[in-house]
């Protein structure tokens, strides 16, 4: 028995189907007027992609200054403006639009069954806003960039600074509308746009996690929107409602901030949560277990979500009870993560488990995803958050969460998803090895960081005192590792695109209802719409099918 | 040994002083709050080892080579009760434990020593009651409950010292208190936490927790030989608020004397506390805080006294138990030369405004 | 664009002959398309709640933070402006909804009499928001550009308001605060009109649309959407002129 469950056709006869959507048209503006939820998806990982690298390099910069405990590499202001352009960078224009824009844009509607998004138009729009707003944050970038940070805290970002901040803000309005669109777009699809037998509790998790973030994106991002612009009105007036030397109040920015930017980290690690599902379950040719569990769990999340924004105001002086409340949120919060978690190593129970590049992106995300969600309990809990709040502590905290987490899920889906985005796959044994290196370099940059929080060493300084040297060292260290993890994956599927092996319909033998078509797919996906006559995960109704199919032929 | 470079020799000797794994616990709470941190470490310690032993036993147990077709399982009631039960149970412990933490920490008790700290960009300014003033260090006594009163005269700050796992966030416009009783006589780290501008990473500090003796000594010899209830009193009468406020029978505002902490009617019919945030705010903005029985002519003081003027005017009120010190500043209100408030920090250098935090 | 050209597949392109040519690709049904957009624009709706959401709150915390400076501010509103325009505009709400009966009942002539009411009642309102907001720069009541006190620290300086309201002079720490009122003002009336600048523009497009006969065929998505649009945009004001203008007035 072999340990892998790829199944390509043969080589020497294969072809890349001469229909699909890559092929239909030709041409820069085949692509730049596409309707295609799929083309649309290619120009969301193109565009993502080089702002993750903009993002990584601003990364790489940050953890090269704190290699020494004086600022020696750059000034203080430059340091800030580069933490704060890899935080609004990274938050904004990758993680916020990651899994949901690319492959959730790609496969959401192959998996409900339809030909497309339900406003494809829309969806184009919602592209081009999030160009604009990339090219206007690069903009602002050049002229001098921002130095707020992510958070743009009043009143320093309306009052105390002459930086870009309006420039910055405006492009991460911009941005906000393009995440409300495809929320929006993905909200209305899977209400709309099932296929015939397509009932609720036969979507797949990752559609059910999507639906959550979408809902997220919808009711959050707005009142981000309006913070942002009164923060610019404010700016501009000299009048406003945040800074008291005004008459405003700056707790109500923080208020309004955190009650999007709580939901926000919801909406980039629950399409992380959707990946994982599918991934887990198709390589271990089992059925997620608890289905139901994990769907609610998602949609628990979604709802707990939005009553939990205070536990970022723990230290600013919100009453004692309000802190009490919100702590208590926090901690029911913290359960639908945890009962994923273990549904995920559950369905790996009496599977058949193989471990091809996704599952081991899977793993690690699972182990990363659990030390990223126990350390927030350290800050959920009010009387150990005072001490770890603001340290370098929260940064490791959201970084196993968001790149430990959403990052590796990210890749999992790539790669899981490669070989029907582009009809060709990845070369395993080249990508086993970065999923490796990326894990290693992972906690080496990250893990340190807890105990150089626990030591209290606070966010955003760009000198530090000498006795946390050692453990920045590990830190940068860690990082070039990670940096070489991030870079292998480029490499190798750009490589991919042309000598890689034909995939055929389904090499991972899933069962969703986008490997049921061919690799790549048609521009209306299906030839005609399918009849959903199966639970998600039926591996039974695989065998069924493929035994029939071989009997046809 | 010599084998060894001695640069990569050197190198390790200097990494290996300047390596910190924990910090120390130098106060009352520190403690309590590390128990805490050690169960949830605990806790996530067992919850990642389930996890892992999970994952990396099914994997073993049920890879394909071993075990070629999969068992179609549904889920299990059971088992899922199990992993939500259990997880919330852990989170409700850590919820309630977390809880009693911290309401320790922010409800400081009544006879704490109150020390004020005013932040602004890029640094901390201390004012002891006793007209200690101090920048980017705090001197305290060991084994003495203290509470401070925070309050920024710009952005966001944050007041950090790990060492006694205690912050808060000093935010412009309203007082914030925090609590801590030092244990443990030594130097330690004073942190500025939340991002606040250019220098953030500069605006830090050392607090000094000394024995009581020293300390005594330390108040002594760094004295601006005027209290704070003493500059107060100086800035009451420059800013001519003895003109109104000086219990003689038509005086146009009322009466200060032990009005500090007392139940206030307001103009509007709301009564108050008068507390150091009232305080502040009757001094800034008088006309939303009318006392009954008086017309709202008090003209603000918005711009014209820094935060360290209204905190000495707050001790100053605090201190008023009786007339005979209003009486005393009538008749000296011309010979009290103006800007008084600014005093210079004694036994304190210039040198403290100055970022020191490099290289050191 | 690509969605609507040809087909790759032939089962496809010939169920596709059968659709009404406004029907989109990838629907399967009119009624499915009809659902789906209708759904979408009222989910679009709820972002906008969240959206005037945060003015709301912002503006409820301030006003009860500075009461009697949002008291005295709101004398210098024009009740009569005020009400005049909630008129225009429940009534371009009318003559909007009479336009989607007459596009669902094909009445060509109908809907585009309806829809030319609807937009000069829109024009009608804006220009009536230009008059008020003019008579608060000559007042000296725009916050950060033109914004004098001097209408709070000494009411009887305005004889007009002053001898209907006889307002008390504001202590200077909460006459200031009237800027408060007026920033939350102008913020909010004025992304009020931004909706609507951007709600006249689609009438312009649909006008000509209409003109066309594009909504009297039995598709009427789109006139049902804007209407949408449109009645959300009047209940807004619906809620800002009582905020605003109304409430406390007294106080």
């Amino acid at each position: 028995m072999s340990a892998t469950i790829l199944a390509l056709p043969d080589q020497s006869t294969a072809r890349i189907p001469k229909m699909n959507y890559l092929s239909k048209e030709n041409g820069l503006l085949s692509w730049l007027l596409t309707g295609d939820h799929k083309r649309i998806a290619i120009l969301y990982l193109i565009s993502i992609t080089f702002f993750f690298f903009i993002g990584g390099s601003l990364a790489g910069l940050i953890r090269l200054e704190l290699l020494t405990p004086q600022s020696d590499l750059m000034a203080a202001d430059t340091y800030n403006k580069v933490f704060s352009m890899h935080g609004l960078i990274m938050v904004f224009f990758f993680l916020v639009p990651s899994v949901p824009a690319t492959i959730g844009n790609f496969f959401i509607p192959m998996m409900v069954g339809a030909k497309d998004l339900a406003l494809p138009k829309i969806n184009l729009l919602s592209w081009y806003l999030y160009i604009l707003a990339g090219g206007l944050m690069l903009y602002t970038m050049c002229t001098g960039g921002v130095d707020t940070g992510w958070t743009f805290t009043t009143p320093l970002s309306t009052h105390y600074l002459n930086t870009n901040v309006a420039g910055a803000a405006l492009a991460v309005f911009v941005a906000g509308f393009s995440s409300i669109f495809t929320g929006l777009n993905f909200v209305v699809t899977i209400h709309k746009m099932r296929c015939p037998g397509m009932t609720w509790f036969r979507l797949p998790l990752f559609v059910w996690s999507h639906y959550a973030a979408s809902i997220l994106m919808v009711l959050g991002t707005p009142v981000l929107a309006i913070t942002l612009v009164l923060v610019i009105l404010e700016r501009i007036a000299h009048i406003g409602v945040f800074d008291p030397a005004y008459g405003g109040d700056p707790l109500l920015f923080q208020h309004l901030f955190w009650f999007y930017s709580h939901p926000a980290v919801y909406i980039m690690i629950l399409p992380g949560f959707g990946v994982i599902s599918e991934v887990v379950s198709t390589f271990s040719r089992k059925r997620v277990f608890g289905y139901t569990a994990v769907a609610f769990s998602s949609v628990a999340i979604a709802v707990f979500g939005f009553f939990v924004w205070a536990h970022h105001m723990f230290i600013m002086g919100i009453s004692n009870y309000a802190a009490l409340v919100f702590s208590l949120l926090t901690m029911l919060v913290a359960v639908p993560s945890a009962i994923k978690i273990f549904n995920w190593a559950f369905t790996l129970y009496k599977g058949s488990v193989t471990f091809e590049t996704p599952m081991l992106y899977a793993i690690g995300f699972m182990g990363l995803f659990t030390i990223g969600g126990m350390t927030g309990v350290f800050l959920g809990s009010t009387g150990t958050d005072i001490h770890l709040t603001e340290t370098y502590f929260v940064v490791a905290h959201f970084h196993f969460v968001m790149v430990g987490g959403m990052l590796m899920a990210f890749l999992s889906g790539i790669h899981f998803w490669w070989p029907k985005m582009t009809g060709r796959m990845y070369p395993e044994k080249i990508s086993q090895f970065a999923a490796v290196v990326t894990y290693i370099g992972f906690n080496l940059t990250f893990f340190p960081q807890f105990i150089l929080g626990m030591l209290g060493m606070p966010r955003r300084y760009a000198s530090y005192p000498p006795e946390f040297q050692v453990l920045n060292v590990f830190s940068t260290a860690g990082a070039t590792v990670l940096g070489v993890g991030y870079l292998l994956p480029v490499l190798y599927l750009t490589w991919s695109l042309k000598y890689g092996q034909i995939a055929g319909n389904n090499p991972w033998q899933a069962t969703g209802l986008e490997w049921q078509v061919q690799s790549p797919p048609l521009s209306e996906n299906f030839p005609e719409i399918p009849i959903m006559d199966h639970e998600a995960y039926d591996y039974e109704w695989l065998d069924r099918q493929q035994a029939k199919e071989v009997a046809s032929v | 040994m010599s084998h060894i470079s001695p640069v990569l020799w050197q190198f390790l000797v200097k990494w290996l002083t300047n390596f910190a794994i924990f910090p120390p616990e130098a106060s009352r709470i520190a403690a309590q709050s590390d128990a805490l941190f050690f169960f949830m470490v605990l806790v996530s310690l067992i919850g990642l080892t389930t996890v892992v032993l999970l994952v990396v036993g099914f994997s073993i147990l049920y890879r394909k080579e071993r075990h070629p077709h999969a068992v179609q399982i549904e889920g299990s009631t059971l088992l899922e009760s199990t992993w939500t039960i259990i997880p919330l149970g852990l989170f409700l412990i850590i919820f309630v434990w977390g809880a009693l933490i911290y309401f320790r920490v922010y409800t400081p008790p009544a006879n704490a020593m109150n020390i004020y700290v005013v932040g602004k960009q890029w640094m901390w300014k201390i004012e002891h009651p006793g007209g200690q003033h101090e920048i980017n260090a705090l001197h305290i006594p060991v084994n003495e409950p203290v509470q401070l009163t925070i309050i920024s005269q710009d952005v966001f700050h944050s007041f950090s010292i790990p060492a006694f796992r205690i912050k808060r966030e000093a935010i412009p416009g309203r007082y914030t208190t925090v609590g801590f009783e030092a244990t443990q006589v030594g130097t330690y780290h004073l942190f500025c936490t939340q991002y606040c501008g250019t220098d953030h990473s500069h605006m830090t500090g050392e607090v000094v927790v000394m024995s009581r003796d020293d300390y005594k000594k330390w108040l002594a010899s760094s004295t601006s030989g005027m209290s704070l209830a003493q500059d107060g009193e100086r800035l009451f009468a420059s800013l001519s608020c003895n003109a109104c406020h000086n219990d003689t029978p038509n005086a146009r505002g009322p009466n200060l004397v032990n009005v500090y902490d007392s139940r206030l009617t307001l103009s509007t019919g709301e009564t108050v506390t008068a507390d150091d945030a009232y305080l502040r705010q009757a001094i800034l903005n008088p006309s939303e805080h009318v006392t009954q029985g008086y017309v709202p002519i008090m003209p603000t003081y918005q711009g014209q006294i820094s935060e360290e003027g209204v905190i000495a005017l707050v001790e100053y009120i605090k201190s008023l138990h009786s007339n005979y010190r209003v009486q005393q500043t009538l008749n000296t209100t011309a010979l009290v030369p103006q800007n008084q408030e600014k005093a210079t920090p004694a036994g304190q250098t210039p040198s403290g405004q100055k970022p020191q935090g490099v290289g050191r | 664009m690509s969605d609507s050209t040809a087909i790759d597949n032939n089962v496809a392109a010939a169920t596709h002959l059968e659709h009404p040519p406004y029907q989109r690709h990838h629907f399967e049904t009119i009624a499915q398309q009809f659902d789906a957009t209708n759904f979408a624009m009222w989910l679009f709706l709820l972002t906008e709640i969240m959206f005037f959401g945060g003015l709301f709150t912002a503006y409820l915390i301030m006003r009860n933070w500075y009461y009697p400076a949002f008291v005295e501010g709101s004398h210098y509103l024009s009740i009569v402006w005020g009400t005049t325009n909630t008129g225009v505009l429940i009534t371009s709400s009318f003559t909007m909804a009479m336009g989607v009966w007459c596009a669902e009942t094909r009445r060509k002539s109908g809907l585009i009499l309806c829809l030319v009411l609807t937009f000069v009642l829109g024009i009608v309102f804006l220009c009536i928001k230009g008059i008020e907001w003019h008579g608060e720069w000559v007042e000296h009541h725009v916050p950060g550009l033109n914004y004098s006190v001097q209408n709070f620290v000494n009411p009887a300086s305005n004889p007009e308001v002053y001898a209907e309201y006889h307002d008390k002079p504001l202590g200077a720490d909460m006459a200031v605060r009237t800027e408060e009122y007026f920033f939350l003002y102008f913020a909010m009336t004025g992304m009020h009109a931004l909706h609507m600048i951007v709600g006249i523009s689609i009438l312009v497009f649909m006008i000509f649309r209409a003109r066309a006969g594009a909504y009297t065929n039995g598709h009427v998505t789109f006139v049902e959407n804007f209407g949408l649009y449109w009645h959300f945009v009047d209940i807004i004001w619906i809620f800002l002129f009582p905020l605003l203008y109304l409430i406390s007035r007294h106080g």
